[in-house]
């Protein structure tokens, strides 16, 4: 953990307002050229889409299977990730596009955007790593810090690490449920219900897609577009739960108590963000199929920020961050997921002793002149 | 749509869930598309001096209008999606294109007429607006307009030459004659069709038209249907002026009269169905405001005719930049294009 108990009052409000400024100044700057992006990669994803499904028409044979597995699986997460998880968190609102706006995409996914919306958008990057409340941490199941307390049910947790990720979307879905709060007997039925209906709703659309309405167009070779199907589902899951894993949990990241919140300043809010998130360092592949999440500490900044301009401000952070001597966590994937599986590993047995979710240092007070 | 259609349309959507056939098809061809209806410019064509007629052919599935009706039109610039009322200026076509006629105004008519390029891809709603000729159209007809107030009667004029002209007097003030959008086509018009008369009125040279003045112009004009379109100020002239024992007038107001009224306000602006909430100035259309800050709101012609923009209104009141009254109650419908916050206002939209 690095100690920044070095930052003053003043800083913390100089890093509030920096940070402002940088967001102002890309927010200005958008227009045609970042329209054309996100529509660019829309009607890429979906070219795709058309491709690897009219590939899978002929999924008895083992090179078009494959071919059209792989090119299902890209468009899939090019779908989740840059364009599904970025627009909903309103990144293309600005463009006044009903066709590409938050309140009104859907994705291909079984979670429910509205759902999704709630607990992403609003649990998570309002409480990023705050311990107890942001649900992303170890989403509920997983010990993934030392200060969350142990339990013998963590002790197989690597094997429902696994099944998490082949599942990733199911996990996603029943995540705005608030399993916690059900189990408690503080939920509210009705309201349990009505989403529960919904996740019906769209597990029913998604698997009539994926598991009969095209299997049944490519004919007698049903069963093996339905495991082509099955297959890319499964390889979107896995690499959506990868990038995301890697984006709070590896290495130096921190979590922090609830005490952390109490009159928070713009500053110190994006303080606990940089300190609660990873990047992924990588080429422009990777950012694209992450979904530019590889950028997570400038996704969790500006949540709205159109995920184009990512990689234009990055540098721009970094430089802030030693500026201040704040941590910018980052490293390359092979590093990232490995540091995440080591601590789900480590975490799934007692200890290391005495760490308790201590309450951060506030700001010092500034010294008088 | 028959029923096998249906079911069809209905088994392709299993196939494209969460999006629907048509977001594939537009990869193909942008104008198939029945849920966000576009059109492509066509051509732009110069009329006069900072007007130019846009040709457009509408996409599959648009109605279709009536000479004389609107046309909102979204156009992005700078990537942000903008919508403009216009009037169509061409009647119905047997080639299904439609022309609307746009004087550079603003930032978005500015871009309409000196920037935009053919092969556009603009967004285009179905045509509205009661500015209409009757059916059967009546045997003596006068049309009263002024500057770019002739645009939705052009549509009517051409309309009315595909047949047996009726008696037609046009009554058209511009600055100058460079200054008559479509000039040469109407001076045509008179000249080749004897039922219809063109007084054209240079108000630079010879100010503007008073009412006093139709019975010289147009003796017998009080027997004329008769259809006005202009600045709101010889709109609101002719009103007042009207005889109650004349026939019928139609008015089209292009400008909404909007007062930056004495005390405007404004305050801070909730709408709760997008969850946006922002600052709108007293003189700030509640519309505006909330586009400004991200809300995807119904809009409409932006002048306060057509009520595509209403929302109810939770809590607070508004004020009417027509008028400056302040009004709203709980549950008010409040149209949101000429409605300012007077004080906090929450609106269900």
């Amino acid at each position: 953990m690095t100690d920044i108990s070095h930052l003053t009052a003043a800083d913390y409000e100089a890093i509030g307002r920096e940070l402002d400024a940088l967001r102002d100044e890309v927010f200005a700057d958008l227009g045609e050229a970042d329209a054309a992006y996100i529509r660019r990669v829309i009607r890429w994803q979906r070219g795709l889409e058309i491709g690897g499904r009219a590939l899978l028409m002929a999924s008895s044979l083992p090179p078009a299977w494959i071919a059209g597995t792989a090119t299902l699986a890209v468009a899939k997460i090019l779908e989740n990730m840059e364009i599904g998880h970025n627009v909903m968190h309103g990144q293309w609102d600005w463009m006044r596009d009903p066709k590409i706006h938050s309140t009104t995409w859907e994705w291909d996914n079984v979670s429910p955007a509205e759902q999704w919306k709630h607990s992403h958008n609003v649990v998570h990057h309002t409480f990023t790593n705050i311990l107890g409340m942001d649900k992303d941490v170890g989403y509920g199941i997983l010990r993934v810090a030392p200060e969350q307390a142990w339990h013998p049910a963590n002790l197989p947790q690597p094997i429902y690490n696994v099944l998490l990720a082949m599942f990733f979307e199911y996990g996603v879905a029943v995540h705005d449920l608030e399993i916690d709060k059900i189990m408690a007997g503080e939920n509210d039925p009705e309201e349990t219900k009505e989403k529960l209906r919904a996740i019906g709703r769209k597990i029913r659309r998604q698997w009539g897609k994926d598991y009969l309405a095209f299997p049944l167009l490519s004919g007698p070779q049903f069963a093996h577009t339905l495991a082509a199907n099955f297959t890319a589902n499964v390889v979107r899951n896995v690499w959506a739960h990868m990038i995301i894993f890697c984006g709070h949990f590896p290495g130096d990241v921190e979590v922090f108590g609830e005490e952390r919140l109490d009159g928070e300043t713009r500053g110190e809010w994006y303080v606990r963000q940089l300190l609660g998130s990873v990047d992924i360092s990588g080429g422009r592949v990777l950012h694209l199929m992450s979904g530019n999440l590889s950028h997570q500490i400038e996704h969790h900044l500006f949540p709205d920020m159109p995920s184009n301009r990512h990689a234009q401000i990055a540098p721009r952070v970094r430089a802030l961050c030693e500026k201040y001597g704040l941590p910018y966590h980052t490293g390359p994937l092979t590093r990232q997921v490995g540091s995440t599986w080591k601590k789900i590993v480590r975490y799934a047995f007692p200890g290391p002793r005495g760490v308790v979710p201590a309450p951060r240092p506030k700001a010092k007070p500034p010294v008088a002149a | 749509m028959t029923t096998p259609m249906r079911r069809l349309a209905g088994a392709a959507r299993r196939l494209t869930t969460p999006l629907l056939p048509e977001d594939y098809l537009t990869l193909i061809n942008p104008l198939w598309s029945a849920a966000d209806p576009r059109g492509r410019i066509e051509a732009v064509r110069h009329e006069a001096p900072g007007a130019a007629s846009l040709l457009i052919r509408p996409g599959t599935g648009w109605p279709g209008h009536r000479p004389g009706q609107w046309l909102k039109i979204g156009v992005d610039i700078g990537g942000v999606r903008h919508w403009r009322t216009f009037s169509l200026s061409s009647p119905p076509r047997p080639d299904g294109r439609l022309t609307i006629t746009v004087k550079a105004a603003g930032r978005v008519s500015g871009h309409l007429v000196h920037a935009i390029r053919p092969g556009t891809i603009v967004r285009i709603a179905p045509a509205d607006g009661d500015f209409v000729l009757p059916d059967p159209v009546p045997e003596r007809l006068l049309f009263l307009t002024a500057g770019s107030g002739i645009t939705p009667v052009m549509a009517m004029l051409r309309h009315l030459a595909r047949g047996t002209m009726p008696d037609t007097v046009l009554i058209h003030s511009a600055r100058t004659e460079d200054d008559v959008i479509f000039g040469a086509e109407l001076r045509e018009l008179a000249r080749s069709r004897p039922a219809f008369r063109l007084h054209e009125r240079h108000t630079a040279v010879d100010g503007r038209v008073k009412p006093a003045e139709l019975d010289d112009l147009c003796p017998g004009w009080t027997d004329r249907e008769t259809w006005a379109c202009g600045p709101a100020a010889m709109l609101d002239e002719i009103a007042a002026h009207w005889p109650a024992d004349a026939r019928r007038l139609h008015v089209e107001r292009f400008q909404p009269v909007l007062n930056a009224a004495e005390g405007a306000e404004g305050g801070r602006v909730r709408f709760t169905a997008s969850g946006v909430e922002t600052d709108a100035g007293g003189a700030t259309p509640l519309l505006e405001a909330g586009e400004g800050a991200g809300a995807l709101l119904p809009s409409g012609c932006r002048m306060g005719i057509c009520h595509s923009c209403v929302g109810r209104l939770r809590s607070g009141r508004v004020r009417d930049l027509r008028t400056g009254r302040v009004h709203g109650e709980e549950g008010d419908i409040i149209q949101t294009c000429v409605s300012a916050a007077a004080g906090a206002v929450e609106i269900e939209l």
